[in-house]
């Protein structure tokens, strides 16, 4: 075992797959000289050349484009949009194109492409490089949307995006690159529509993505050391939706808590609360409470992002007020 | 390119008139083989898409649907100069290109029939014909990104080795949207095997390309400014669309890089099924169908002695395939309601949760 920062993990998880299939290629702004912007894929072009990995012009479009094409006729393509708020200007090729067209031509065209992103704030970027956009992207039929939280689910939820056969997007959280931890060595595949437990509880279930995972599980720290026990669950995979994790876990505990970066009007957290609503109601000890972003783009001074994007502190206080302290 | 880029005017508005003589390529290095086999070409998407119409005013073809009656010649054209593994990108004005790569033509009009037997089974449509095993690599209804998708395809060529060509066609108006622009610097930089053929038909919808547009040849003037060759062409003329696309394709799959080909070329009816098309200025249209590309064409083997009892069969039998074509397709079941829930996903369904 090593410890391996987040960033870091990318790049162990495309290099394995590029290891193993000849197919998979890399292209995006910066990526192959420069290893990235956030230095997440440094050291591929070194190892695997500048016919596997390939620095684009700034040209969103085109590059997504070329992922698709090349996808659709034998390649498996990881492409890189810098930041998640880029996607705005490439968002046709998304939703119309890549997700659609499986369906359009009645199963002839398969998809095997992942899109890596910088998602998420935390770092004072401003509202133009902050954005959490997983719900964008899970709105539409046909996507898969992964956000993993620790350097291991980045290396194995890496593979499993690379190996599947339909457009995955792949978010990684910007804050949460620099943080690191033990990862086994050898190859690591995980599988896309799991949710993880990450730390067992008897009184609330608390569901979590990105960065927001390890600012729960501080909370359910502090939690516990007032004698509330809760559960938290790393939700790492929008669509699929591991619902059978989450129901399980609401059984459980009777309680739950959705923990989101995403400003609050249609985040995820709201299609869990209903189907939660819809198929464990009667599990339910108490209302379910959603903490999220308020309604707002990110602000960028410090004092203004901590006060918008939910703390360990602001979590903590939430539940302890819900469940009644 | 073998066909010169000339100094075309387009000629002053409002009657714009195409390039070329007639007879300009009657000498030109093509076989009578190749021309019949253009001229059959010519025939099928003809009375393909006349039939296709006579089936929207029975009200058996349902949505919209983009004719391209009086621009057969570019589909004919490169669909006779492509290799049988190329790709083709085509756009919801895709009938002819699909047609050209040899699909037959009964799931096409079961397509546009919303039929089980339809090329995609009814979930397509007019706007989204695509044949994967005649490299007809989809029909794309938003303007502009398909032409990035051709250069994803032309990359997996060039990194396999297989030295197949992705050709991407695309209207006029395309040309102002940013992805043409991203397309061709990306195909320019890379050299990927890609023929951009731009069919310009003097219209963007409903208004002519030259009041929205400050170039003469939208896509040809541009050429030069992302490293590539001007190519214009008779887009009238299936013989210098056959030679334009035998040389585009000839310098793309040697590895030199991209083409872009702006064929001039005129649609005879409106834009789509709900426009009479009231914006084009009285006697264009009668001025171009002297032009008509079957008209040229038939004139041309006329003159190089082809025999009327040569020609007139393939008429006979075109008309013959398009009449069986459109009975079994009508004959076909409608889709099972089932499949509207299929392939979504590549595991075959639409299941978002476990
Ligand atoms: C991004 C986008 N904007 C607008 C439209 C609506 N639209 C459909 S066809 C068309 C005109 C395109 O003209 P051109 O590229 O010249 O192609 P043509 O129809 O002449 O073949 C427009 C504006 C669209 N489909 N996509």
């Amino acid at each position: 075992m090593a410890q391996l920062s987040y960033r870091e993990a990318v790049a162990r998880g495309i290099a394995q797959e590029m290891a193993r299939d000849e197919r998979v290629v890399l292209i995006g702004e910066d990526v192959a000289g420069a290893g990235g912007v956030f230095k997440t894929t440094g050291g591929l072009l070194d190892r695997f050349g500048p016919r596997r990995v390939i620095d684009t012009p700034i040209a969103e479009q085109a590059i997504l484009g070329a992922a698709m094409g090349a996808a659709m006729t034998g390649l498996r393509p990881v492409a890189e949009i810098m930041f998640s708020d880029f996607f705005a200007v490439c968002w046709d090729l998304v939703v119309n194109e890549m997700a659609k067209t499986r369906y359009m031509t009645d199963g002839q065209v398969t998809l095997p492409l992942v899109v890596k992103s910088g998602n998420g704030g935390g770092l004072r970027f401003g509202a133009q490089h902050s954005q959490s956009i997983e719900n964008w992207a899970m709105a539409v039929p046909g996507l898969k949307v992964v956000t993993p939280s620790t350097p291991e689910d980045v290396v194995g939820l890496m593979a499993a995006a690379v190996r599947s056969d339909d457009p995955v997007l792949f978010f990684e959280h910007k804050g949460l690159y620099s943080s690191k931890a033990d990862v086994p060595e050898g190859e690591i595949v995980d599988e896309l529509g799991t949710a993880k437990v990450r730390r067992p509880g008897r009184d609330a279930t608390v569901l979590a993505l990105g960065l927001m995972v390890p600012r729960a599980l501080a909370a359910a720290e502090a939690l516990a050391a007032r004698g509330i026990d809760v559960e938290v669950v790393d939700v790492r995979s929008l669509v699929p939706l591991d619902t059978a994790t989450i129901l399980a876990s609401v059984g459980r505990t009777g309680r739950l808590f959705t923990v989101e970066e995403n400003p609050r009007l249609l985040g995820w957290g709201a299609e869990i609360v209903s189907i939660v609503g819809e198929e464990a109601f009667w599990d339910l000890d108490g209302p379910i409470v959603r903490i999220t972003t308020p309604h707002v783009p990110l602000p960028s001074a410090d004092s203004l992002e901590d006060l918008v994007l939910p703390s360990a502190e602001r979590i903590e206080q939430e539940i302890a007020k819900a469940l009644g302290e | 390119m073998r066909v010169p880029l000339e100094e075309h005017r387009y000629g002053d508005h409002p009657v714009v008139l195409p390039p070329e003589d007639p007879t300009a390529l009657d000498g030109a290095d093509v076989s009578r083989e190749t021309r019949l086999r253009l001229y059959r070409l010519l025939q099928e998407l003809r009375q393909f898409e006349k039939r296709a119409y006579d089936l929207f005013m029975q009200g058996l073809v349902k949505g919209t649907s983009h004719l391209s009656l009086g621009m057969e010649a570019v589909a004919a054209g490169f669909g006779a100069a492509m290799r049988e593994d190329d790709y083709t990108f085509a756009t919801y004005r895709g009938h002819a290109h699909t047609l050209a790569r040899g699909v037959p033509m009964e799931p096409v009009l079961a397509e546009l029939l919303g039929r089980a037997n339809g090329l995609m089974s009814g979930k397509g449509g007019s706007m989204h014909l695509t044949s994967v095993e005649h490299g007809v690599m989809g029909s794309y209804a938003i303007i502009g990104a398909h032409l990035t998708i051709a250069n994803g395809a032309a990359w997996s060529a060039q990194y396999r080795g297989s030295g197949q060509v992705a050709v991407c066609f695309f209207g006029d108006g395309t040309t102002n949207i940013g992805a043409f622009h991203e397309a061709l610097n990306y195909a320019a930089v890379f050299a990927l095997p890609v023929v951009f053929v731009c069919e310009n038909n003097l219209y963007m919808e409903y208004t002519a390309i030259r009041d929205i547009t400050a170039v003469e040849r939208p896509a040809a003037d541009r050429a030069s400014a992302y490293g590539l060759e001007p190519v214009a062409v008779d887009g009238n003329d299936a013989d210098a669309c056959y030679l334009a696309a035998t040389d585009a394709l000839e310098h793309a799959r040697s590895g030199k890089g991209p083409v872009l080909v702006e064929a001039l070329t005129y649609r005879h009816g409106g834009h789509s099924r709900a426009d009479p098309g009231k914006y084009k200025p009285p006697g264009e249209l009668e001025a171009w169908l002297a032009y008509d590309p079957l008209t040229v064409y038939r004139g041309r083997l006329e003159r190089l002695g082809v025999a009327t009892e040569d020609i007139e069969p393939i008429d006979r039998e075109v008309a013959a395939a398009v009449d069986t074509a459109t009975e079994a397709a009508k004959a076909g079941p409608l889709p099972d309601p089932g499949s509207a829930f299929t392939d979504v996903y590549a595991d075959g369904g639409h299941s978002w949760r476990n």
